[in-house]
């Protein structure tokens, strides 16, 4: 079986602007693949790591339209075609008293589909993920470098750590 | 007068502190999760046991009017809603200031939520949940309840009717409770990596990492979850308006005369986020008490806020009440009219006055502002708010239905012991579910605390 699993480099830092500023330099540095892991969503993040906007809201956009076209789909087929009755003299197809299912289905579908898109993109839910730092949920931050990444060396990867001010540098096996 | 304020020192505006206290990251971590990792107190179990007697009275008095038939509630001819319709209106309005406090404070960036989002979005959940039980039992016939979705089968084109606000109903709160819930559920997966993380033993480490799907906290990740999370706040918020909006529906689309008004929706939006708030400050209140570290992060100020927007929305449906008598008689419709001097002066005038008591007059003390920032005041209004919001709803559902528009078809509602024992025992199931989710879950979201532990706190150079 492949592994799944990728062996590197972490740095293990104690505060949130140490952190950031070392996801910035590592880019720098030339490595692509690295990820920096956190507690909670830190702003710049984004910016300094390089990563691109999330792709999620066209999932969402997409979902809706489908949610909006099944609804009037659903609400046609059954009040028009299937089993047309007349209800207090309402016309077959009733547009306006469908409207509320119509919007209910287009959120529903927009939301669940988004969840979907979460889980796909990072790969969950998944059972047991290896761990670099127990704390890294709780008050600790960390650097990543996978041993794939362009210009993997371990020397390299600790001196520039060192140089970042970590407080704690890890051979990881699996990540 | 110049306005110029050249000469005038200009004081920079300071904000309030949203945490109290120096706390470290890990500091946050271990306050909020200390409650779930710890034995509960004897408070929590003497809650815990009441509300649970309480959800097992309920259970057995549901079996009852099950298996003998709806006709041991009050509802008869004519007036057919009873307690079931307002209870259920009651405990879907409350779960709206769950998702107002979530999500549209979420896109408007009021970053005080973020200390009572988590359990004002479980609160959402759970009043739905306890909503939801009413109209399926009210069917009569609850295991045929799959009826109300349509769904293709052998009993010859046969469908559910799309034109009636009931099945607009079916929809709404199914989509509400669907959405509210994933919601909250993806709000809590960082926290549930955290107490994963944390846990002591074989057990919790498989539950919490079994429900934490296997989080890991890349920055690839929070920027896609960050980004789903402003989807869901923004989907959540034209779905709650919506919700209370359909619920209105049931009432304004009929041709009853105090129920066929255009005012209904906004009015019923209103009052749903003013009961709901009521309920938010009724659960603070006690969970500062159970858990007195969440002082430093649910503090007085979060309160206050929210009582200014109890006063507030506590004014709007005083102006609907007002707004109604004023349509009713410039309308020069005679029914119309009649309905609400009956509401005012009819048999039910004590339910009324009950009404304007607790919703319009009450929550009038918070114009002090010694008094919205003592608990003990806020407890009560808030209590009087609950019990005034049921009251409006059993005003607008028995008040017109008992006198429509023939005398000879007037009636009274036989209030029955079963209405009274659904009503009470619908709180049992309510603090029975919020009760157990404070003990396995954070009350208050780790991961959306963390950012905006140090608002307030710029001169003193914490960073």
């Amino acid at each position: 079986m492949a592994k799944k699993t990728l062996g590197g480099m972490a740095a293990i830092f104690l505060e949130e602007s140490k952190v950031v500023a070392a996801a910035r330099k590592v880019r720098e540095s030339g490595f692509t693949k690295f990820d920096a892991i956190s507690p909670y969503p830190i702003h710049g993040m984004e910016e300094a790591c390089g990563i691109k906007r999330s792709w999620i809201p066209y999932v969402t956009f997409i979902a809706g339209v489908v949610g909006l076209l099944s609804a009037l789909a659903l609400t046609y087929y059954t009040s028009v075609v299937d089993w047309p009755i007349n209800i207090a003299g309402k016309p077959f197809f009733s547009l306006p008293a469908f409207i509320p299912i119509i919007f209910e289905l287009t959120v529903l579908f927009a939301a669940l589909s988004s969840v979907v898109a979460l889980f796909v993109v990072t790969k969950m839910p998944r059972i047991d993920p290896p761990v670099i730092d127990k704390d890294l949920t709780s008050h600790k931050f960390a650097i990543f470098i996978p041993e794939t990444d362009t210009g993997y060396s371990e020397d390299r990867i600790s001196k520039l750590f060192n140089e970042l001010g970590a407080n704690e540098i890890k051979k990881v096996s699996e990540y | 007068m110049s306005l110029t304020n050249q000469s005038v020192p200009l004081h920079p505006m300071k904000r309030d502190e949203l945490v109290l206290g120096h706390k470290s990251l890990k500091d946050i971590t271990d306050d909020i999760c200390a409650p779930v990792e710890r034995i509960p107190s004897k408070e929590w179990m003497g809650l815990f046991l009441t509300a649970k007697t309480l959800f097992i009275f309920y259970i057995l008095t549901i079996a009852v009017v099950v298996s003998t038939g709806m006709g041991l509630l009050g509802v008869n001819h004519p007036v057919g809603w009873g307690t079931m319709i307002i209870t259920f209106v009651f405990w879907v309005g409350i779960g709206h200031a769950g998702t107002l406090i979530s999500a549209i404070l979420f896109l408007f960036r009021q970053k005080w939520r973020t200390s009572v989002a988590r359990s004002a979005e479980a609160m959402t959940v759970f009043a739905v949940m306890t909503a939801g039980i009413f109209p399926l039992i009210h069917t009569g016939r609850p295991w045929l309840d799959f009826w109300l979705f349509p769904y293709p089968n052998q009993r010859g084109p046969l469908w559910v009717n799309f034109r009636s606000p009931l099945l607009w109903d079916v929809f709404a709160i199914s989509t509400y409770a669907t959405v509210s819930t994933v919601f909250w559920f993806i709000g809590l997966i960082p926290d549930l990596a955290t107490l994963k993380d944390r846990a002591k033993n074989k057990v919790r480490y498989m539950i919490y990492g079994a429900l934490s799907l296997g989080w890991k906290g890349t920055a690839k990740n929070w920027s896609h979850y960050e980004m789903l999370y402003l989807i869901l706040a923004g989907l959540s918020t034209p779905l709650v308006l919506s919700v209370h909006t359909i619920v209105s529906f049931d009432f304004a689309v009929s041709g009853l005369p105090g129920w066929h008004t255009t005012i209904f929706p906004p009015y019923f939006v209103a009052g749903a986020i003013f009961s709901g708030f009521a309920m938010v400050i009724t659960l603070m209140t006690l969970i500062r008490i159970g858990f007195p570290t969440f002082k430093d992060y649910i503090t007085i100020n979060h309160m206050e806020v929210m009582n200014k927007i109890i006063m507030m929305t506590g004014l709007m449906v005083g102006y609907a009440y007002g707004s109604e008598f004023l349509i009713a008689w410039y309308s020069g419709n005679e029914y119309e009219r009649y309905v609400f001097m009956n509401r005012a002066l009819g048999p039910y005038a004590w339910s009324y006055w009950i009404m304007i008591f607790c919703n319009v007059l009450a929550p009038q003390v918070f114009w002090s502002k010694k008094l919205r920032r003592s608990i003990p005041v806020m407890f009560v209004v808030s209590i009087f708010v609950n019990i005034g919001m049921w009251f409006e709803r059993f005003v607008i559902t028995v008040t017109s239905l008992h006198r429509d528009f023939l005398p000879s078809n007037w009636g009274q509602y036989a209030w029955s012991m079963y209405d009274t024992a659904i009503l009470v025992g619908s709180f049992g199931m309510f603090f029975t579910i919020f009760l157990l989710y404070l003990r396995v879950f954070p009350a208050i979201s780790i991961a959306e605390i963390k950012p905006v532990m140090n608002v307030g706190k710029e001169n003193e150079g914490a960073h």
